[in-house]
């Protein structure tokens, strides 16, 4: 029955396995799941195993065998959507549609979901409908967008208002906003596209390589390793064809500025991701765009157009004769994972988005088998300036060490969430102060895989020597209970972890099982070095980033908010408190009707 | 001076981790030189006559009997050990921790194809100590301090471990005794 649709589909990407993402989100969204007789004929068309089109499916969590409902709404659970009135906006979502989370409405009409942070924290609580993106949910507003949805409405038409910029474009038509509160003088800067562009050609290689030396750039994705360093090493790689490219994940939970690169200033990362292909000597470019930010996907492509048609991608580009490079882009499917730099090249190859094991590294051996630069937005938009403008400007922003400007998402309790690009060496005090922070008891720095940090450390410096961060920062008010956030961090760990190694799929189990119990008031002063010492075994045995930093949220808080664990903390007395032996008989009491004799008196 | 004394159990587990106990063949000699043994299926003491120094478990908690001997050696060892798989993380018994209770009962009183049950009776005497929802790991009962791990341990480990500990030795086990692929 589906026959035409999946021969079509399958022949527009040229039956090629290796478009495999784009094949099966394609389909999915067609046909709202991929049955078991679609992956057959998938398999078929392009001369793949049956297993590998079933585990990619089965990876991503957009993308399912069952059917979803025409729309399926994923409501964000994340920790300042939670802080924000998430849960009520579920409780108003589930009563509404009259079914629980994970379930279809009869009709067939709606699927309600819950899903990690979807990068729009500064404007919590927040939803995916379909591909739409609902902003600053209120319990009103969530009503009437599950009633719109019950009557058949389609996701599109419960945008009302247009957010601000190119959010209100006409092929982006969103209610996001960009909200950017703080600009500065390499991201959000008056300039003029294309200058560093035409000033890159105009040089070797080489000599670019030697200005982002100068100019100390290092990545701005989280890793902070040296730009000018990794395109040596992917120039000098042996192979013909080469690799450009560009993490548009943006995962890391409370991280929400490179979508506003994307929406306002993406000519600025196609200029650097070009200059990049000029530098290592590649003729391929892709940009792999979270499912989450999939609005944005056809302004994008518009944009990329009308670059090949000012001849700044293709062929010759600006007329250098042999300068060919162009830009695809890469659709994800929610998952956090393939913001790893290895598992994102598997997912743009196609297959599940694993983790690939080191060495090759990327630059030796990346997409598909050819040397591979990948860098974050950010880091390709303060390549551009420093073609325009020079190393040595650029080395003369921020501190000796970290030079240039930092993008970072603010949000949670703070009176102005949004993106801010200060200088490196900013304080947190500083930040607290310029977003309207009040009370503040704790401010997470990088996401759940940064830290989060106490009083004592608000004197910090932003910069890669003090507290590095990809750009997120969430901030906790004296009313928090921290280790429910960590808790919930932990939570999304267990979830995101891709499952490959024990340490990290078995381990984050632990860790939070540890914790929950800790929180509940079950726990013991001994839990505290269990905690320790697991943690540190999870961060030195994982395979990849994701376990080696999953332990964060515990470890920094146990470091910094010692004493709100040891206030939950039992003494030990030899028994574990979390085992409740009531529950453990009550179901076999129940099968045999009668009570325990050995426990009676406990009951 | 006196002995310190040791005692041992078997909970949920196959008797294996006891056999591998005995398996240190005539070093049980030595051992006996070193040690008096209290409760224990190896002397059939059924209750403790004092204070021990170490407690051997064998096997998780799958009933509430286990679970009383658990915390019954608990309070009267200063040291507990839990032996093998089984005690360690449920290992074989715990297989059944993925299927609700009421079918594991129906599958091994009723249903199975080699039950002959007429009257559908599952065992129900008082005397039968109610079975657990599922089977539980020592340590999330009680606080176990060492765990040696095997199916079941080599008797080596379970030597080597016993004379460290005896000693107040650190414990020095070469790879090839733990080293199960
Ligand atoms: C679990 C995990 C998730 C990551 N997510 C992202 C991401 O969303 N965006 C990003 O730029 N880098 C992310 N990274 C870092 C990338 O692996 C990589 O270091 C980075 O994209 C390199 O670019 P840069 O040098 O420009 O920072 C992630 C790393 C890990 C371990
Ligand atoms: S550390 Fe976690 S995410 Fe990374 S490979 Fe292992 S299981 Fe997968
Ligand atoms: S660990 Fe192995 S040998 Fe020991 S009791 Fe369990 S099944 Fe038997």
């Amino acid at each position: 029955m589906n026959d035409k649709i999946i021969s079509q589909v399958c022949s527009t990407y040229n039956n090629n396995k290796t478009r495999m993402m784009d094949i099966v989100t394609t389909l999915n969204k067609q046909l709202g799941g991929i049955d078991d007789e679609s992956i057959d004929l998938i398999a078929k068309a392009t001369g793949s195993p049956r297993v590998l089109v079933e585990s990619t499916i089965s990876f991503y969590s957009f993308l399912s065998k069952d059917k979803k409902g025409d729309v399926v709404v994923r409501l964000c659970n994340d920790v300042v959507d939670n802080m924000q009135g998430a849960k009520e906006i579920k409780e108003v979502f589930e009563q509404e549609l009259g079914i629980k989370c994970g379930e279809t409405t009869e009709d067939g009409k709606v699927t309600l979901e819950e899903t990690p942070c979807i990068g729009m924290c500064d404007q919590a609580p927040a939803a995916l409908i379909n591909e739409t993106v609902v902003t600053s949910l209120t319990k009103d507003k969530a009503k009437q967008v599950a009633q719109d949805l019950k009557g058949g409405a389609a996701a599109e038409t419960l945008v009302k208002d247009l957010g601000d910029g190119n959010n209100a474009n006409d092929l982006v038509k969103s209610m996001v906003n960009n909200n950017v509160k703080k600009k500065g003088e390499v991201i959000f800067a008056d300039r003029e596209d294309n200058v560093g562009l035409k000033a890159a050609i105009e040089k070797t290689p080489e000599s670019i390589i030697e200005d982002l030396k100068i100019s100390k750039l290092r990545g701005r994705g989280g890793a902070g390793f040296p730009t000018g360093l990794k395109w040596a090493f992917t120039r000098s790689a042996d192979g013909d064809n080469k690799t450009v490219i560009c993490n548009a994940d943006e995962g890391e939970p409370g991280t929400f500025k490179d979508r506003v690169i994307l929406t306002e200033e993406c000519n600025l990362l196609f200029e650097g991701m070009t200059i990049g292909g000029y530098v290592i000597g590649a003729e391929t470019g892709i940009i792999y765009l979270r499912g989450e930010y999939a609005y944005l996907k056809v302004f994008l492509e518009d944009a990329l157009d009308k670059r090949r048609e000012a001849n700044l991608l293709g062929k010759n580009i600006l007329g250098k004769d042999g300068f060919n490079f162009d830009i695809r882009i890469q659709l994800g499917a929610g998952a956090y994972i393939c913001g790893e730099e290895s598992s994102l090249i598997s997912s743009c190859e196609g297959l599940r988005g694993d983790p690939k094991t080191r060495p090759p590294f990327p630059a030796q051996k990346g997409y598909l088998q050819t040397p591979t630069a990948v860098n974050n937005v950010e880091t390709f938009c303060s390549v551009a300036r420093i073609l325009e403008k020079g190393g040595v400007w650029f080395a003369e922003i921020g501190t000796e060490a970290s030079p240039g400007t930092k993008l970072l998402s603010i949000s949670g309790d703070c009176d102005n969430p949004g993106v801010y690009e200060f200088e490196f060496g900013v304080t947190i005090n500083d930040m607290l102060s310029e977003s309207g922070a009040k009370d503040t008891k704790a401010v997470l720095v990088g996401g759940p895989s940064g830290q989060i940090i106490g009083k004592d450390d608000f004197d910090k410096a932003i910069c890669y020597d003090d507290l590095a961060t990809g750009g997120a920062i969430v901030v906790f008010n004296s009313t928090r209970d921290i280790l429910k956030i960590a808790l919930e961090y932990m939570e999304f760990f267990v979830e995101e972890s891709c499952g490959y190694c024990t340490p990290c799929r078995a381990g984050n189990v632990l860790l939070r099982n540890c914790l929950e119990n800790i929180v509940e008031g079950k726990g013991q002063t001994t839990d505290l070095k269990y905690l320790e010492e697991l943690g540190e075994s999870v961060q030195f045995s994982s395979r990849c980033g994701l376990g080696q930093t999953s332990p964060n949220p515990i470890l920094s808080t146990l470091k910094n908010f010692k004493a709100d664990y040891e206030a939950l903390v039992k003494e030990d007395d030899g028994f574990n408190p979390a085992f409740d032996i009531n529950k453990a008989l009550s179901v076999a009491e129940d099968i045999q009707g009668r009570k325990s004799v050995i426990f009676n008196e406990n009951h | 001076m006196t002995k310190p004394k040791i005692a041992t159990t078997s909970l949920a587990g196959c008797f294996g981790c006891h056999m591998s106990i005995l398996d240190i063949d005539e070093r049980i000699l030595q051992l006996v030189e070193l040690v008096d043994f209290d409760k224990s299926p190896v002397d059939d003491i059924k209750k403790f006559t004092g204070r021990c120094l170490v407690g051997i478990i064998e096997g998780g908690c799958c009933n509430e009997d286990n679970v009383h001997v658990l915390k019954y050696f608990r309070e009267n060892c200063d040291v507990l050990i839990a032996l093998g798989d089984c005690a360690i993380n449920g290992c074989i018994p715990s297989m059944r921790n993925e299927i609700p209770l009421k079918e594991c009962f129906d599958e091994a009183y009723k249903d199975g194809p080699t039950v002959y049950n007429p009257e559908g009776i599952i065992p129900n005497d008082p005397e039968i100590p109610l079975v657990l929802d599922r089977v539980y790991p020592c340590s999330e009962v009680v606080k176990i301090d060492y765990h040696l791990p095997g199916c079941p341990p080599n008797a080596d480990i379970i030597w080597e471990a016993l004379v460290a500990l005896l000693n107040n030795k650190p414990l020095d086990l070469p790879y090839e005794l733990v080293k199960y692929d």
